[in-house]
Parts: structure tokens; sequence; C-alpha cells
């Protein structure tokens, strides 16, 4: 909403407060300011000049005026529009004027022709395309007559106005009008607002006589009609269009302009119809019919429906209710009655109406937040009279309308108690009743009860909380105390909560990085690293990479991936904590279950000048896996060769205590050809199976007293035998002080036998109570090779 | 000469060689020379069983203090070889010290979660819990619970991503206030808890916008809970954040699930207030939404709104970390470029 300084101070006479400061104090009462302009900001030398001679170069389209500037000399100007005339008044730009987008006037030649200025049009000087009444072939703007010659243009174009560009929230729509914003400076400011009135004087003959009003639909709660006959079409005064432009109103002719005006006014839409097109004497407002047709004054044809609203006249459309007017029925230059509509049409019906059609008017956009339905008439009554003052003729006695409808003005009570304690405030009952007086409430106060009838230009409020509201906002947000709430709780993070900062941290420690991925994707890499199933995704996606809840997180961290190496960054470690989303076979909803997943590709230790570069490889990222799960009981890594999507010798399956966590492995060669990345490892884990299965706490074990000893032992077996079977086999050994068994050395190749691998374990004895002998170690480590040789085929070596 | 004389000259004979020897094996060759078993003190000692009562005890204190005088010098000169050895073999192990240390990798954290959790260590100390959501939500909780009814204006379906007619993904972190109230047992006390995590609008990415995003919901509802606390929870909050020279500025704003409805602005923690393009030459930086909650709010989670009152605000992570690092483009956050990645390591 552009508010006008000038017209704000005409509706608040006593206002002193400059721009600025209106700004600061609209900011912090309810009404943010966006900021202030001046449309005569960055112009300048612009004067009124009077065309004294104009003389055509031949073969031109070229004039050479003398143009008085009301200096001693005339200056000579050449121009070429069509509209020069001797004794028009015009804008001149002077040699060192700044015109539109910063243009510097020089002292010029055309055409061997010396030129001193510009003669400019609206355009010329930074009149937006949008509120300019001109086109530009029609040539220069035409001062008013009695204009004084030399003086600056700015005053008589109101461009020396200032315009506060307000921002207004959707329960604030009151503000949307020049006298809701009057209202609203008024009350903030504790001063009398002074609206504009106007006489309405009705000729003899009556409107009904001419014209009848039907409703047959429950979302126009009321429609009223007034006719003016005899107008004559033509510009508006100066002023008006001024206002106008100044508010973002391009202006047409003194009709139109006039709704206009009182639309910006009022914040009441009007509209004004040729009556001699209807071609009927009842107008019929009603829902349309599925299929109807017709065509706005924008001159787009529009099929409708039945849950628009049409204004019609002889079975047809002449407007689409509280949005646009018809083209057939529109005011034009030979237009002589008018039949003027002021109306309620139902908000949220305009708005599906506007939003089908894209069709956003100045009109419609106040129905769809609201607008006074309490001066519904008063527009009406204060429009006809403004025609007939700008365009002659006469206004037909009575009004045509389908009720006499008033809003029921509510009453809303509060206590002063209530409003202290909602504030934390010591507010006495004077200054809470000063402030619901300066808002314009109607105010009755009981022992300390406030009941405040509300006008209807304030249709926001309903209830005690508006009240307090309205109290805080004038009294200033700024000013009320600032105290903390009484605390008995501690807080508290949750287990899942603890254990994501753990894992965090576990993750970190390794060298990963976190990153934060996109819920969304593609419906291929929702379920990509998981195996078909169901997905979650949207009704109406914006693009195709973002459609789909993602069901794994990997496919967002081989992106992070690729998008690393093609800027080279060659080396990636990544990681991420976050809601993966399954189906819910109980709900609506997916189940949003805590994940967490890493990607490694490149170097885990840089290339220097103390070692080579170490890439990563499958038994890195297991390592990393394997300090995350240290504390757990039971770990397992499964060979697993059915993901798709991984490699099907480097994969395992991770299961914690039985059950499957997640996984770790190299990602398929052809994924990674995929998503145009090196060679990557990834792992995937379930935090809240880790969260449950989680030992509950570390019990302390007694330092032993006793020295553990170690023996090593080498084994030569197939190769196929896996390092989890030796050590499952050394663990079911039954030897009780057995307490580490450590792989520290593996060889295949030269001086074996083919098919042959050689492991060699470190195994650790450690006793609780007294020293082992050599003959117990000794048995202890025969029982293992033993157990070995029987189930494994091994050879001791 | 006589043994007095003998004992002298043996005595400067010693010193004179004990100060020019340079390593331990001369020196204790030298010792063994002089005072062994078969060394020259010994030989001049055999002669004194020619001396008289009277001379003898001289002699044998003369000898003594040339033993202890040698011996201590001998052990001075040991050390003083000793060192030398050291720092000869020191020297040699000199390393180029302005070479670069062995490479440790260390991971980061996301400079999002870095600010998560600084709020929510804020919020722990005084009192508050924090919640986990659901990203998933229904209408009911997304928009209905929070006074946005299905016509309101303020829920325009272009904004939000929609799962089913009743399913979407939620448009802000606001639906945990009506969760955690209907969980809440009010008879054990009031309710104060942060609810951070990922919201999501219908809108396309670029350097001001992104799908998705972070918030951080606030909710306190209690008896007697007052505006002046939510000024002076902010007002606290902020401080510790921003620092406590800053100012704070409380707009009336509007939200459907707020009233009264504030906005809170802060003085430019960059210029301090002056002006500059952090605060687009205001001097002050929006920096969050907060209210009253709505009556309508506290009622539909069955709480009497004439005895309970709350306050509840929004903070939103990627904002808040934008204008502290100076973060131009939001993308720059889901990207994962190592580059940004790596800034924000601890």
């Amino acid at each position: 909403m552009q508010v006008s300084y000038k017209w704000l101070k005409e509706l608040v006479p006593n206002l002193r407060a400059t721009s600025a400061e209106l700004e600061q104090k609209m900011s912090t009462s309810g009404i943010e300011v966006e900021g202030v302009t001046s449309p005569m900001e960055g112009l300048s030398k612009l004067v009124v000049g009077e065309i004294l001679s104009s003389e055509d170069i031949p073969d031109t389209h070229l004039h050479i005026t003398q143009v008085n500037v009301g200096a001693e000399e005339s200056l000579q100007i050449v121009c070429g529009a069509p509209n020069v005339r001797v004794g028009m008044k015009v804008i001149v730009a002077l040699v060192g004027a700044r015109i539109a987008d910063n243009y510097k006037i020089k002292k010029g030649k055309i055409r061997g022709v010396e030129s001193l200025g510009m003669l400019c049009a609206l355009d010329e000087i930074g009149i937006d395309e949008k509120i300019n009444p001109m086109k530009h072939e029609d040539g220069i703007f035409e001062m008013p007559a009695d204009a004084k010659v030399g003086d600056s243009i700015f005053s008589y174009l109101d461009m020396d106005d200032e315009i506060i560009e307000l921002s207004i929230t959707p329960n604030r729509a009151d503000a949307l009008s020049m006298h809701g914003a009057a209202w609203e400076v008024g009350a903030i400011y504790g001063l009398p607002v002074q609206l504009e009135k106007k006489d309405l004087v009705e000729a003899s003959e009556s409107a009904a006589s001419k014209i009848a009003v039907k409703v047959e639909t429950d979302k126009v709660p009321t429609y009223k009609i007034r006719l003016i006959e005899g107008v004559k079409i033509a510009k508006s005064p100066q002023w008006l269009q001024n206002r106008l432009m100044n508010a973002g109103v391009k202006p047409i002719n003194n009709v139109v302009d006039v709704t206009n005006y009182v639309l910006m006014a009022f914040g009441q839409p009007l509209h004004s119809f040729d009556f001699s097109k209807f071609g009927s004497d009842e107008i019929l407002v009603r829902q349309a019919k599925a299929g109807e047709k017709m065509t706005t004054l924008d001159h787009v044809e529009r099929e409708l429906d039945d849950s628009d609203i049409v204004v019609t006249a002889n079975g047809l459309p002449v407007a689409l209710g509280g949005v646009m007017g018809g083209a057939d029925s529109e005011i034009t230059d030979e237009t002589t009655s008018v039949a003027l509509e002021a109306a309620l049409f139902d908000g949220t019906s305009i708005r599906k109406t506007s939003q089908k059609f894209a069709l956003r008017s100045e009109a419609s956009s106040r129905f769809e937040k609201g607008i006074n339905e309490g001066t519904v008439r008063e527009a009406l009554d204060f429009a006809a009279a403004m025609i007939v003052e700008l365009a002659g003729g006469k206004v037909l006695s009575g009004v045509v309308e389908s009720n006499d409808y008033q809003p029921i003005l509510p009453k809303v009570s509060i206590t002063l108690s209530r409003v202290n304690s909602a504030l934390g405030t010591d507010l006495s009952l004077e200054t809470v009743e000063k402030i619901f007086v300066q808002l314009g409430f109607g105010v009755e106060v009981e022992g300390e009860k406030f009941t405040c009838e509300i006008p209807s230009r304030r249709w926001d409020i309903h209830i005690e909380a508006d009240l307090v509201e309205e109290v805080a906002r004038i009294y200033g947000y700024d000013n009320l105390p600032s105290t903390l709430p009484s605390s008995q709780n501690a807080g508290e993070l949750t287990q899942m909560q603890k254990f994501r900062r753990t894992v965090r941290t576990g993750l970190e420690s390794s060298g990963l990085n976190e990153v934060i991925g996109y819920s969304l994707v593609t419906p291929e890499k929702a379920t990509e690293f998981v195996g078909q199933l169901e997905t979650t995704t949207l009704m109406m996606p914006m693009t195709e990479d973002r459609q789909t809840l993602r069901a794994n997180m990997i496919p967002g961290l081989l992106d992070i991936v690729n998008y690393n190496q093609n800027r080279k960054n060659a080396d990636v470690a990544i990681y991420e904590i976050g809601n993966i989303f399954l189906p819910n076979p109980d709900d609506i909803r997916p189940i949003e279950v805590p994940n967490l997943a890493f990607a490694i590709s490149g170097n885990v230790v840089d290339k220097s000048y103390n070692g080579q570069a170490v890439p990563v490889d499958f038994y890195y990222a297991k390592g990393i896996v394997e300090n995350l799960l240290e504390a757990y009981k039971e770990v397992e890594f499964i060979p697993s060769n059915n993901q798709a999507a991984m490699h099907p010798g480097r994969t395992a399956v991770i299961k914690i205590n039985g059950r499957v966590a997640g996984f770790v492995g190299q990602i398929h060669p052809a994924t990674a050809k995929k998503y145009d990345i090196a060679e990557t490892y990834v792992a995937g884990l379930d935090m809240q199976v880790m969260l449950e299965e989680l030992p509950a706490q570390t019990i302390f074990t007694d330092i032993p007293k006793v020295q553990a000893v170690h023996r090593d032992i080498a084994l030569l077996i197939d190769a196929e035998v896996t390092h989890a079977q030796i050590v499952s086999v050394i663990k079911s050994s039954r030897i009780k002080t057995l307490s580490q068994v450590e792989l520290f050395d593996i060889y295949q190749g030269k001086n074996l036998p083919a098919g042959k691998k050689s492991m060699a374990y470190s195994l650790t004895f450690q006793p609780v109570e007294n020293t082992m002998t050599d003959e117990e170690i000794t048995a202890a480590v025969n029982k293992i090779t033993k157990n070995l040789v029987e189930k494994l085929d091994i050879e001791i070596r | 000469m006589n043994l007095q004389e003998k004992i002298e000259d043996l005595r400067k004979r010693t010193l004179s060689d004990l100060l020019s020897v340079a390593d331990e094996k001369t020196l204790n060759n030298l010792r063994t020379v002089m005072l062994g078993k078969k060394g020259e003190l010994t030989e001049i000692l055999k002669g004194m069983k020619d001396l008289t009562n009277e001379e003898r005890p001289v002699i044998g204190a003369l000898a003594n203090a040339f033993r202890d005088e040698f011996g201590a010098k001998f052990e001075a000169k040991k050390v003083e070889i000793e060192q030398a050895v050291m720092n000869a073999a020191l020297e040699s192990e000199t390393l180029d010290v302005t070479l670069p240390g062995k490479a440790q990798k260390k991971g980061s954290r996301h400079i999002l979660t870095q600010t998560q959790e600084e709020i929510e260590e804020i919020f722990l100390g005084m009192g508050y819990e924090i919640v986990d959501g659901y990203e998933v939500e229904t209408d009911h909780y997304n928009f209905e619970r929070m006074n946005l009814p299905k016509d309101h204006p303020a829920r325009d379906m272009q904004d939000t991503f929609y799962i089913t007619n009743e399913v979407l993904l939620r448009t802000h972190t606001s639906p945990m206030q009506a969760r955690t109230m209907d969980a809440h047992d009010f008879s054990k006390g009031g309710l104060r808890m942060i609810a951070p995590g990922r919201v999501y609008r219908r809108d396309t990415d670029d350097a001001t916008h992104s799908h998705q995003f972070h918030q951080i919901e606030g909710l306190v509802v209690d008896k007697n809970i007052t505006m002046a606390d939510l000024k002076g929870t902010l007002d606290l909050v902020m401080k510790k954040m921003f620092g406590q020279d800053r100012e704070l500025r409380w707009r009336p704003s509007y939200f459907p699930f707020t009233e009264p409805s504030v906005e809170v602005d802060i003085s430019c923690f960059k210029c301090g207030g002056k002006g500059c393009n952090v605060c687009k030459h205001t001097g002050w930086i929006e920096i969050l939404g907060a209210g009253m909650v709505h009556p309508n709010v506290l009622e539909m989670s069955g709480l009497d709104s004439s005895v309970y009152s709350g306050f509840a605000f929004g903070l939103g992570q990627e904002r808040i970390a934008m204008l502290r690092y100076g973060i131009n483009d939001i993308r720059g956050f889901y990207q994962g470029d190592v580059r940004f990645l790596e800034q924000f390591g601890k």
C-alpha cells in the first residue's frame, strides 16, 4: 500500500511527524513501513515553460521551438513531439537537468540546430508505464494552463510528495486504504482524524424506476447500485490524476478515476458500468454456470464455473463479481449513464476465482483480505457525488440494493488484571482506557472491566488476546518489562540426542566431515541401496530431482562426492546423520528412522615428503565402523553379495547382537560410473538399532594383578577360510583365560602351496588369580590348535 | 727429590694431563696410570716405610689430599666429556623444524549443526527440553492446530509440498507446539521446550531460497507466562548468541498461531547499528518471529486459556549462520563442498 504523505496530512490535520519519524513509529507499533520515497528523487532542473514559437525543420518530424522559461531570454529547443503547439505550457529540462534513468541533459545540436534543453513527456521524467496516463507516441506532457513559467514542475504534479510504502500483514488489511491508514496514524499519535465528506444531491427521478437488483447467491451479502445520468467523460483534473499516480494507479477518465479514488480512500472496491450497454433493467448476481463465458476488461475471454460469482444483465455476465468488470459494459468516451456498483463479495470465493484465473486486481485482493463492511453505502454515495462534481450529470434518487446490510459490531471485554497478567505490566486503568479511546473503540468501564465496541473498520478484533495486542502495541513493545519465567525444570537431552552427539564426535575424530543432504531425491535414488520398497512421493513435485523422500542417505552423499570431484576436490570423506522415510502400514505418515551414512573417496592419507599417499580401501571404511561400534558386545560383518549397487565381493552386512544394523563396503564400479565418481566406500547404519542395542553402562573390570601371557601361532589354511571362521573356532575352544585373539600377519603367494594362505595370530591369556605355568599355557595352546586342525583342516606351522 | 716433592710433582703432571684429556677412554687410562694398583702414586707411597713417625702422617695427608683433588677434577672432567659427546650427538640429530608435521585427518561438524547445538546448550541451561519432531506431518498438526483452518489465505497450496491431501512435508517446526502440548502432563508443571529440525517449502532453490531449511521452534506454556517473560527470554538468548552489547527492537507482527505477535530485530553485530551491507543500511537485522500462544492453539490442546498462557518463537539456523559468518548463498549449506565444510572444522 502506497500512502501519500500529503494526502495523509489532510486526513490527520494535526500530524507533525515527518515521514521518517512516521516510518519508525509505524514500524514499531504495528504496520511495517518498507520505505519512503519521493517521485522527484533523482530529478533536477525541471521547470515550467511556455512555447512561444514553433518552426518545422523541413523533411523531418522535428520542430525548432522558442520556449520561455522565465529567464530574460527564451531558449531554443529542438523537439520531435507531434503535439507541440504555440502557447502550450510544457515541462522543460534545462541544460544540466537530470531526467529519468539519471540521464543528464546537455547543450546539443540536432540536425545542425542548437538545442538548449528538452521538452519532456511523463515517461521521460520517470513516471512508470504502469501508471502513466499517456503513451510515448502521444507526445510531450501539457502542464496546466495556470502553471507559472519558470517554476519547478514538481508541486504541479505532486511529485514533491513522499510516498510511504506499507507492508501489510494479513490481519491488518484495514490499513489498505487511506482512511484506514489515517485511523492508524491517529491512534498511534493520539490525534483526531478528519475524513472527507461530500453532500450528495439526488435528482427527483428514482433509480428504482429504471433498474432492479436481485442476488441469488449467499456469497454476496449486499449489492448496491446507484444510477448517474448525463455524465460527460473527460480527463480528470490534474490533482486527482496526481493522487492516483502517487497511489500507484493509472488515471483513465473522470468516472473510472473516481471509483479508483474511492477504492484508495475507503478501501471499498467500486465498479462503474455503462448502463446503456446492459440492454436490461435488471441486474442479477448469481454463481456462474459451468461453461459460461465472458470477456473481462483486460480483453481476455474466460470460461467460468459454478464457483465464480457473476453480475449479469439480460442473462449475460457483465462482471466477474469482485474481481473484474466485463469489456462489453466498460465506460467509454461516449458513455452518458453510469451504473455504479458497491457490494460485498465473499473473500474465500474471490480468492479461489482470482487464483484460478491468475487475475489479481486491487478489488479482488481487498475482498480476499476483508473490507470495512460498515462503509459500503457511504463509499457509494461519496463516489456518486464526486462523479457529478467532475463529470456533470445527475444522481437518480435512491440506492437500488439487495438489502440494507449493516455489520454487527462485536463487543469484546477484558479486565485490567488480564491485560497486566498477559503483558507482565502494571498499567493503570486510565492508561489502558486512554489507549482504547485513542484506537476509536467505544469503551465502557465497569470496575476494572473494559467493554469495547469494535468499529467495523477493525474487523481483525474478536477476542481478548486481540485487545491485549492493541494495548501492547500502542503502549509500545519496547516499553514492556523484561523478565524470565520462574523455572523448576532441569533441561536434559534425550538418549537419542546424546547418542547423536557422541556418534558425531566419533565420526569427526575419524576424519569425516558432516554434510546435510536433501531429503527429497529421485524415486530411483530413494531406494537405491536398500532394494525395492514403497516410497513416499509428493503429489506435485517442483522438479524431477526432488520428488521422493529418501529411504536411504547414500545417494545424497554420492551426489556430494560427485560435486566435489567435479571441482577437483578429489579426496572426500563425509557423513550425514538424518532421517530416512520408510513405509508405515499403521499410519498415514511414513516412519522416520534416524540414520547415519558415510562415504569416502580418494586418498585418506595425503602424499607428502615423508610418505606415500594412501587411498581408501574396504578395511579403512570398516575400521571406522568398528571404532564406532567398539562398545557393543557382539558385532558381526557378514559377506553380502546381493546388493545391486554394491561391490559383490567387498560388502558386509553389519549385525549388532544378531540384529541387522546396516552395511559397509565399496560401491559397485557401475554405480561409481553412474555417479561419475572415483572408487568410493560407503556405510549406512540404523541409529535406532544402534541406540537400542547400546550397552546400558560400562561396568568397570578390576585391572588384573597377574601378568598376562602371549603366545603366537601360525596357520597354513585354505584361502577360502575366513578370519571370522578362524576366530570363531579359536574362541570355541573353551579356554577361560583366553582374553584376546589378534591377527598380526597374513600371507599368500610365493613359497606357499597354491590355494593356501598363512595367517598368524597372537593369543593373549589373562589368568585372574594365579600366574599360568608353562604347562598350563602349552595345554591351552594345544587345545586351540587341535580344535583348529579338526574343524578347519589347518596345518600348524 | 724427597717424597713430598715427588707427590707434588706427580700432582702437577696429573692435573696438567687431566686438562688436556678429550675422551672418556684416555680419562680412565690416566686414572689407572696415576692412582691404580700399579700406578705412580702407589709406587711413590712405597717409600713411606723409610719415613719417620713424624713425617708419615704428613705425607699420608698429602697423598689423600691429592687423591681427593684428583677424584673431584676427574668427575668434573668426566661430566664435561659426556656433555660434549651428547652435544655432538644432538647436533647430528638436528631437524628442520619448519617442515610440516604429519597430517592428522580430522573431520568437521556442519555449521548448521554447530549453530543448532549452540542454541540447544543455551536452552538446556534454562531448563528446556529438546524435542525431535516429524518432518512428515499431517495437515491437522501443520495447519489446523496452528489456527490455520482450511481456507486460510496464509496456507496457499503453492508453499506446501503435499504427499496426500492430509499428509505433507512440514512447512515449519510449529506443529511440535501442538504435539508437545498434547503429550505434556500439565499437572506436573509447565512445559518448556525447543524443537529443532528440517522444514520444507515449495521454493525454487537459488541464493536466498531453499526448498529445505532448518528451524528451531520454542514453546513455554504454564500458568502466568507473560509477554515480559518472552522479552526477557529472547533478550537473554540473543545476547548470548550475538554479544552482550546488542540491542533488541520489538515490532508487532502477525502469525496466525500467536497473539500478540512480534518480530524481533537486533542491532547489527557488524556495524553496531551505524548501517552497513549486512543490515542493509538500517542498523537492524530481522532475526526471529515470536508471540504469545494464540488462545485457540491452547484450547485445541485442551488447555484452559484463562488459566494457561505461553509464548512461542521460531529461529532459522540458516539465517543465523548466514548473517554471522557472511555466507551469501544458502545453497552452500547443502552442496557439501569440502572447502566450505572444512572452514568450520573446530
